[in-house]
């Protein structure tokens, strides 16, 4: 692999992260592994939706890479199966970003989307974003937000004695609310802090995230205690009660 | 004015006014003969009934007079006695005779109830005379009556003459005339109120189902393809239902054929335009990885792949163009609106727009005139009007300075983007927005462009209820002004900003 040479830092193979590439166009699969690669990342290639889920569980990747239309099983479909059971950042590749498709890919778990036809460029950055973790941070290591706790280094959120199952994405949305508990987050600022996008994206990213993280944390979704909507401006931290 | 319209503005209105007028004429008419004739019957029956009377009692008078009992007894008396048994019977008629020394008049009725040609005729003449008359009553507060008055004179022994008059009052005659006379008016107003009535409910049946009729037609011509009038009967209203309903199908047939065209063009234009992205992600990808790694290459190669690059993205953009038109003829575009203030707008893209205005040794400016120019619009959409409108002038503009303008008023914010460039013929200026339009053909496009700029520009600018025109001339620049309303649900009539430019002076120009 010619890309480990120009990035020895990512050189060892078995820190390199894992990438399944789940699209039944040939070429783009092909051009797709090329550019991972030469940024450095270990590609796993499946075309259809039937055999999606079955790779995944083989290969266990760091992210995957899933595109929306798919002959056979869709990617909405195949988006769920994968996330039923596991927290894998899922970045979805969709041709249209205008429709219902985008929000129900969202909805079944995907953590962001690529509408094609995107440059490779903006694609990494996607990836880097979502395989980037709050790690090493100056702060608290345990932050409380409403009647949560969070254990920052490992990864974990408790109610009381028991763990909540969180996705990478909705722990890192929870934690940025959390190291501000006072602040009011537009949708805007949160796709900034949690999917890196310097320049206003698509809310719905967020709204759905949202929707999805406050069904795992809260006591009651109708009503939430954690994830405070401020009307007009965007989200709050729940007051820490414990 | 009032009046005239409230007349042509409803048919039953004017069906019912109509009857009305005219029944009432022809009751009124048809009345007053009625009433002639009955009178005139009534009084000719009185008048014979009257002449009956009188002569059985004048020639019981006569007899009274000639009669032996009354040989003896002075004239006078016996013509008071006369007088009296007349009295007994005041209900009919009255009795006035001129006696030899006075005049002998029943009660109740005055002397003048005998008209004086009357008097002159008895006076004069032999036998009996009959004439109307007027009753005058000894009580002022009784009013005169009709009557017939009947005079003849009663002979004497002697054979002198003693005029007697007989006054029949019609008192019954004009009760029964008057009462008559109610009950025709009384009917008469009842036909009226009958026949105004049935007027309104026959117009009511004609004009129900032609309103019927008219409002389908308006809910038809709103798109309600599906709206059906009930049909009953066979008549003319029916026919009318029918053929409304006939034309209604035609119409819904024939717009859905054109509806499923539209659509199979429009999702064609959509599919093709997504089919088109999966390869195109691929080139424009491998077209990166190659454009990498440019240096390693010879020039004319490395210049290829810089052609290449540049053209995958203007492709990009073309497309991503064509998808937006596509959504717009589908009908598939919505605003999101926000309150923005749409100077702002402006000048973030003007100030975006700046290096590149620069790179082509444009001077741009922009002009502010008022504060608050808050609207309701979607900042998306409006960010991409300005870009297109500005980089189109800069484009244009060879060189020459390019002025923006925001201006604001109640109901209206607007935004002119004023270049001094090649302009274009004024007969052009509806053209430039047509899709792929080019003021000249020959020319070589300095900047990638799609050709649909404008035309997605003008789309936007009309999903907000919004105006975008634009001015030129050939050599002296052109002018696009955006007028967008406050709020997309209120009209406005006029823009803040004038469409030519106020600036524009053809001695200034340069060739």
């Amino acid at each position: 692999m010619e890309g480990n040479a120009r990035r020895p830092e990512l050189s060892d193979p078995k820190t390199a992260a894992r990438i399944l590439v789940v699209d039944d166009d040939a070429a783009l699969s092909e051009m797709l592994q090329i550019v991972l690669r030469q940024e450095g990342f270990d590609t796993v290639h499946c075309s259809t939706g039937e055999d999606a889920v079955q790779e995944f569980r083989e290969s266990r990747p760091d992210l995957v890479l899933l595109d929306l239309m798919l002959p056979g099983r869709d990617g909405v479909a195949v988006c769920g199966d994968i996330r039923a059971e596991s927290g894998v950042p899922i970045v979805m590749l969709t041709a249209k970003s205008d429709t219902s498709d985008v929000v129900a890919g969202l909805e079944a778990g995907a953590d962001d989307y690529v509408a094609k036809p995107f440059k490779a460029k903006e694609l990494v950055a996607r990836i880097r974003t979502r395989l980037r973790r709050f790690n090493g941070e100056a702060g608290a290591d345990t932050l409380e937000i409403g009647d949560l706790t969070i254990s920052v280094s490992s990864h974990v959120v408790r109610r009381g004695p028991v763990q909540l199952s969180l996705t990478p994405l909705e722990f890192d949305l929870l934690l940025a609310l959390a190291k501000r508990p006072r602040h009011v987050f537009t949708r805007e600022a949160l796709l900034d802090e949690v999917w890196g996008y310097r320049n206003a994206a698509d809310t719905r990213l967020v709204n759905v995230h949202v929707q999805r993280l406050r069904s795992k944390v809260e006591r009651d979704p109708e009503h939430p205690e954690i994830v405070v909507t401020v009307r007009g401006i965007g989200y709050r931290a729940g007051e820490p009660t414990a | 004015m009032g009046l005239r319209q409230l007349w042509w503005g409803s048919l039953p209105l004017r069906v019912l006014i109509s009857t009305l007028g005219l029944s009432i004429v022809l009751m009124v008419l048809a009345g007053v003969v009625l009433l002639q004739q009955a009178t005139a019957g009534v009084v000719a029956a009185k008048k014979d009934a009257s002449l009956n009377e009188a002569a059985g009692v004048y020639a019981f008078m006569q007899e009274q007079l000639r009669s032996p009992d009354n040989r003896g007894v002075a004239v006078h008396e016996a013509l008071n006695r006369l007088a009296d048994l007349a009295d007994a019977q005041a209900a009919q008629y009255r009795v006035v005779i001129e006696g030899p020394t006075s005049r002998l008049v029943s009660t109740g009725i005055r002397a003048e109830s005998v008209p004086d040609n009357l008097v002159q005729r008895v006076e004069s003449e032999e036998g009996m005379f009959i004439t109307p008359t007027e009753v005058v009553f000894t009580d002022p507060e009784t009013t005169p009556e009709p009557g017939w008055a009947i005079g003849t004179s009663l002979v004497g022994a002697t054979g002198e003459r003693y005029p007697v008059y007989y006054i029949f009052p019609m008192t019954t005659e004009t009760e029964t005339l008057r009462v008559l006379t109610g009950a025709v008016a009384g009917t008469g107003i009842a036909l009226v109120a009958a026949l105004a009535l049935v007027a309104y409910l026959v117009t009511n049946q004609v004009v129900r189902p032609v309103r019927r009729a008219s409002q389908t037609a308006l809910r038809l011509a709103s798109g309600g393809l599906g709206e059906r009038m009930a049909v009953r009967g066979t008549d003319d209203l029916a026919s009318l239902a029918k053929s409304m309903n006939r034309m209604a199908a035609q119409l819904q047939q024939r717009i859905r054929e054109l509806e499923t065209l539209s659509t199979l063009q429009q999702r064609f234009v959509s599919d093709v335009s997504h089919e088109l992205r999966t390869p195109l992600t691929t080139i424009k990808m491998a077209s990166d990885v190659i454009h990498e790694s440019r240096d390693a290459l010879d020039p004319l190669t490395a210049r290829s792949v810089e052609i290449l690059h540049t053209e995958v993205d203007r492709f990009d953009t073309m497309l991503a163009d064509l998808l937006e038109i596509s959504r717009f003829d589908a009908g598939a575009a919505v605003l999101t609106l926000e309150d923005t203030d749409v100077g702002m707008l402006v000048q973030a893209e003007v100030e975006s727009s700046r290096p590149m205005a620069e790179s082509l040794g444009v001077e741009l400016t922009m002009d502010r005139r008022n504060r608050d120019t808050t609207a309701l619009v979607d900042p998306r959409r409006i960010r991409r009007i300005l870009r297109n409108l500005i980089t189109n002038a800069i484009e244009h503009a060879e060189a020459r300075p390019v002025k923006v303008t925001v201006a604001a008023d109640r109901h209206a914010v607007a935004v002119t983007v004023r270049d001094r460039g090649v302009g274009f013929a004024a007969e052009d200026a509806a053209r430039v927005f047509d899709r792929f339009w080019r003021a000249d053909p020959s020319r070589t496009r300095i900047v990638g462009g799609s050709g649909l700029g404008l035309a997605i520009s003008r789309e936007d600018a009309r999903l907000h209820q919004g105006w975008l025109t634009a001015w030129g001339r050939p050599g002296r620049g052109a002018q696009f002004r955006l007028t967008l309303p406050r709020d997309p649900d209120h009209e406005f009539t006029g823009s803040p900003l004038p469409v030519i430019p106020v600036d524009d002076d053809a001695l200034e120009v340069r060739t």
